[in-house]
């Protein structure tokens, strides 16, 4: 970019120079090496082997006609004495050229084809993308069939034939490319800086659409190898004298008989020259679109081999939980609780020993920022997390049974009555290819051993219970019929197909219109109390906990660093964080002319975590020992047992303006 | 309930829902498509450089014999009639006649067709029959990084029989299975014995091609939400990934079933070849090169109009499948 670009905010086309970077990230692997280097043989051959052996090829052995392989002759002779090993060498400059010349008719066709729509006007290209799409439907073997008949029989022909017959698959790439590229934003500014149709498709579509395309070239040089292969073999293409691997093929299957190798080795030279191409393309498109996908970490996972000999423990001193501290029995019992990913080789923490306690019938909230661990806490004691999350604990009981025991089946056998959970996004959460009574229904069916009949009915009553205007009607439509709010619903009411004692909803109203989120929460709360279950709730709304739930659990960076009574969130909590979060909040009285209030700084990555308290970077009263040591969440001298804080300095007292620390202006300088 | 207090409103369900104008919409292109296919076909003896009736009948025939056949076929007529009387033909079933064969085009393809058909049908079942288990395993198997090896092997092996040609896979197994070990028939049609290697041939490939499709959509649909949601209801594994993930992973299969079935269509030109199998591929070859015109025009518009009901089929399997792609669609 020229330095006069500068003064407009000119998005530059992101694809400079990645063509290189492509072979090179190519050539770093033993696969791509080969695959590279076979393309590179199968072209040395198409250039020198007529050079070569073109003489030798042509020459007969009358005292050798259609023999096996010989020393001599490897792969045989032909009926009048030619080597064909030879023969097949030969062979690799016209059926590689004429594939390639294909190739290039399609290409050059495509694009001309392709690009139409965008430079001319919008009804002409309207009619051509029709015309491809209707072109596109034939497969491209068929139409180069169809079209050889008009280009007629012969080398030349067939190879028109199979290019043009190649063209609108290769337009049908460029429209959609250049569709997916036109969308971005550096088109669209482009377009504001009003830069011509023409000149938007050369300089930023056409180089950013490059490497698809090539890659696709490539795919399909394989293709049309083996296609031309195909047309010479059945007598359209190459005609003899002239001699391609379809048609010695043709002629070996004549002899097949006599001598076998005289087929397979064209066949074989084929399906060699096209799995060059092929991979070479394959593994271009892999570099391209890959998914970086971590590997399990060689290393162990830190502290799951004292969980596991725990788990087959049978008396564990912790255990002796049976009573509850106000004498209600304790449903939910989780200590210690660690969830782990592989990262970069290493085992990395978001969840890191989470104590967390539930009596029957109690309302537990659990707030916390995206990214604190709070999900997938909730997921960990559902027992819904799958590889490569690693789950430990000290203990992990829910209605007196200890789930780490329990095998697969157990669990699901345990927890299908008595443990519901109800997810963030109604839309993603239910199945879009299933209709919503069924869904509701089949719970009935795998766990009741309902008829389908009577489940059904009985999904019908249940989406009725969770009020879903006309129940019967709408347990026959499929989730995109219905609203978000009904979706929601539905979701809630599958949790309570069952009798749960405990509900684990997770951000059950984030993903909803407000007006729709405080009906839910009502139906929530109106539900649980008629089945007299415990509440579970996750969310980052910690007014939505306060108005749902008797206790709250403040959750930061993978671990709970304030566990209080509802009441006391009220009176003050005691952590700064929790503190913060209250202030945050916006109530009526806050002025409308000040910038809503909000915590400074982004909570650490679990990667990041460096041992001391994970708040104290963002933390107003943060000492050295907060930076060093990491606060143990207990009960403080003047709180009651009821309420744990992890904090070296805790506070006290009604939160104010100054349990917001205030943002540096320096650094609110440079973040613009 | 009763069973017509269900049907009812069943029906009125499907009239007031998307399915009409779905369905409509996929005719009119089905019409257009059939169109232009009809009118290729019939530009073909215009499109072809030179006289075709002296092509066709070659350099000795005599100039009566050639002015006798251009008027039989109208080709001294104006171009628009002759598309007129070529497009009413069609509607009476009238195809032409062979130049070659002196029959029929009609008569010809009729008897040839049904062995067509019979290969692409049983290479397509197996083909799905295979791949879609295979892949759906794989994914299961493989999901979240496991067995890694699983899936390197898998898809080394899945490229390699992707890009082995239907033809010479035929070619290899007639020279194993018929010439080296005398299993089977090299050629010809003699019963379910001759089937297995133009079966075996033409589903390989594809079978392989859609297996490694199967398994991206399944680890796809493995990670979606509504998994979560089946796994958190309690249901069996198997329920999961039968009821919930394998419908949700088969509609994008589809579509690409419907590629393949329709490559299993050109294919069978190919393999037909090697085995001097009696359908319609050896008939069009032999036509092509004998510049029997109107031969090559009927077979072009069967072979098309099978292309095209295949997709119609296949769009309106998506939609029975994934209800969402009804509306979609525009």
């Amino acid at each position: 970019m020229s330095a006069t670009n500068l003064a407009t905010p000119v998005l530059t086309s992101p694809s400079r120079g990645r063509g290189r970077g492509l072979l090179r990230t190519l050539l770093g692997t033993p696969l791509g090496i080969a695959a590279v280097t076979s393309v590179a043989i199968v072209l040395l051959l198409a250039l020198l082997a007529p050079v070569i052996w073109g003489d030798a090829a042509d020459a007969y052995h009358t005292d050798a006609l259609r023999q096996g392989p010989s020393a001599e002759h490897l792969a045989g002779t032909d009926s009048l004495g030619r080597d064909i090993l030879l023969r097949v060498l030969v062979a690799t400059r016209l059926s590689v050229g004429l594939a390639l010349g294909a190739t290039a008719i399609a290409v050059v066709l495509g694009l001309l084809l392709g690009t139409l729509p965008a430079v001319a006007g919008r009804r002409v290209g309207r009619l051509v993308a029709a015309a491809i799409d209707v072109a596109v439907a034939f497969p491209a073997l068929l139409l180069a069939i169809f079209f050889a008949v008009i280009f007629g029989v012969g080398e030349v022909g067939t190879m028109v034939a199979l290019g043009v017959a190649g063209g609108p698959w290769f337009a049908r790439l460029t429209l959609t490319l250049s569709a997916s590229v036109a969308a971005r934003d550096f088109v669209a500014a482009a377009r504001v800086n009003g830069v011509s149709r023409g000149r938007i498709l050369l300089r930023h579509v056409l180089p950013n659409i490059g490497e698809p395309l090539a890659i696709n070239a490539t795919l399909g040089a394989a293709l049309n190898l083996l296609a031309f292969a195909g047309l010479s073999f059945l007598g359209i293409g190459v005609q003899a004298p002239s001699y391609d691997w379809g048609r010695l093929l043709n002629e070996g299957l004549n002899g097949i008989y006599v001598n076998p190798w005289a087929a397979i080795a064209p066949g074989v030279a084929i399906v060699l020259a096209g799995l060059a191409f092929n991979l070479t393309g394959e593994l271009a498109a892999q570099v391209i679109g890959r998914r970086t996908r971590e590997k399990a970490p060689r290393e162990p996972l830190p502290g799951i081999a004292g969980a596991a000999a725990s788990a087959t423990a049978p008396a564990l001193p912790v255990a002796t939980h049976g009573g509850g501290d106000d004498g209600r029995e304790t449903l939910l019992d989780v200590r210690d609780l660690w969830v782990r990913f592989p990262s970069a080789g290493r085992w990395v923490a978001p969840v890191r020993g989470v104590d967390l306690r539930l009596h029957a019938g109690e309302s537990v909230g659990v707030v916390g920022e995206s990214g604190s661990g709070k999900s997938l806490t909730a997921l960990a004691i559902a027992q819904l997390l799958q590889e490569p999350a690693a789950v430990s604990s000290q203990t992990l009981r829910f209605d007196g049974r200890d789930l780490r025991a329990s095998s697969a089946r157990q669990t699901r056998a345990a927890l299908a009555d008595s443990l519901a959970m109800i997810f963030q996004d109604p839309m993603s959460s239910l199945n879009p290819a299933m209709r919503v009574g069924p869904q509701l229904a089949e719970v009935a069916t795998a766990h009741h051993g309902a008829s389908r009949r009577s489940a059904l009915a009985q999904a019908v009553e249940q989406l009725a219970a969770v009020r879903i205007p006309d129940p019967e009607r709408r347990a026959h439509q499929y989730p995109h019929e219905f609203s978000g709010g009904m979706r929601q619903r539905a979701m809630i009411g599958i949790g309570l197909m069952g009798t749960p004692r405990l509900l684990i909803a997770d951000e059950p109203t984030t993903a909803l219109d407000v007006t729709v989120q405080r009906q839910v929460l009502e139906l929530l709360s109106a539900v649980r109390a008629e089945a007299d279950s415990a509440l579970l709730l996750i969310s980052h709304d910690i007014a939505v906990v306060a108005g749902m739930c008797e206790r709250v659990v403040v959750m930061y960076a993978g671990v709970v660093v304030e566990d209080l009574p509802v009441a006391e969130l009220l009176a003050g909590p005691r952590h700064p964080y929790t503190r913060a979060l209250l202030a945050a909040l916006p109530d009526m009285e806050t002025p409308r002319e000040r910038p809503l209030a909000t915590i400074p700084g982004r909570p650490p990555a679990p990667a990041e975590l460096t041992g001391g308290c994970p708040f104290a970077a963002r933390c107003a009263f943060a000492s050295d020992r907060c930076r060093e040591q990491e606060p143990p969440l207990a009960s403080l001298a003047d709180t009651g047992a009821g309420h744990r804080v992890a904090c070296w300095h805790p506070q006290a007292g009604a939160v104010g303006a100054a349990d917001v620390k205030s943002e540096p202006e320096t650094e609110t300088e440079a973040q613009r | 309930m009763s069973s017509t207090a269900i049907d009812a409103p069943a029906a009125d369900r499907f009239l007031s829902g998307p399915w009409p104008r779905f369905l409509g919409r996929r005719l009119l292109r089905l019409l257009v498509s059939l169109w232009v296919l009809v009118t290729f076909s019939f530009l073909i003896v215009h499109l072809v450089p030179g006289d075709p009736v002296r092509a066709a009948l070659g350099a000795r025939a005599s100039a009566t014999s050639v002015a006798e056949w251009e008027a039989r076929l109208g080709l001294n007529d104006p171009l628009l009639t002759q598309y007129g009387d070529y497009v009413s033909g069609l509607f009476q079933g009238r195809l032409g006649e062979s130049l070659q064969l002196r029959l029929p085009v009609w008569d010809v393809i009729s008897e040839r067709l049904p062995n067509t058909l019979q290969l692409v049908a049983l290479a397509f079942l197996l083909c799905v029959l295979v791949a879609v288990p295979l892949g759906a395993l794989l994914a299961i198997r493989t999901q979240n990084g496991r067995h890694r090896g699983s899936e390197l092997g898998f898809t080394a092996g899945a490229v390699v029989l992707t890009t082995i040609p239907d033809f010479c896979l035929a070619v290899g197994l007639v020279a194993l299975l018929g010439v080296s070990l005398e299993l089977l028939p090299v050629a010809g049609d003699s019963g379910a014995s001759s089937l297995v290697i133009p079966v075996l041939a033409l589903a390989v490939g594809p079978a392989a091609a859609l297996a490694r499709i199967v398994r991206v959509e399944m680890l796809g649909v493995l990670g979606q939400d509504y998994v979560r949601t089946a796994r958190a209801k309690r249901l069996p594994p198997r329920r999961v990934y039968l009821r919930h993930a394998l419908p949700n992973a088969l509609t994008a299969t589809l579509t690409v079933g419907g590629l393949i079935l329709t490559s299993l269509i050109a294919g069978t030109v190919l393999v037909e070849n090697v085995i001097a199998w009696p359908g319609l591929g050896p008939t069009l070859v032999r036509s092509i090169i004998a510049k029997d015109y109107p031969m090559v025009q009927g077979i072009v518009l069967v072979y098309g109009t099978l292309v095209l009901l295949v997709n119609l089929l296949v769009d309106v399997a998506l939609a029975l499948v994934d209800p969402r792609s009804t509306v979609r669609e525009s």
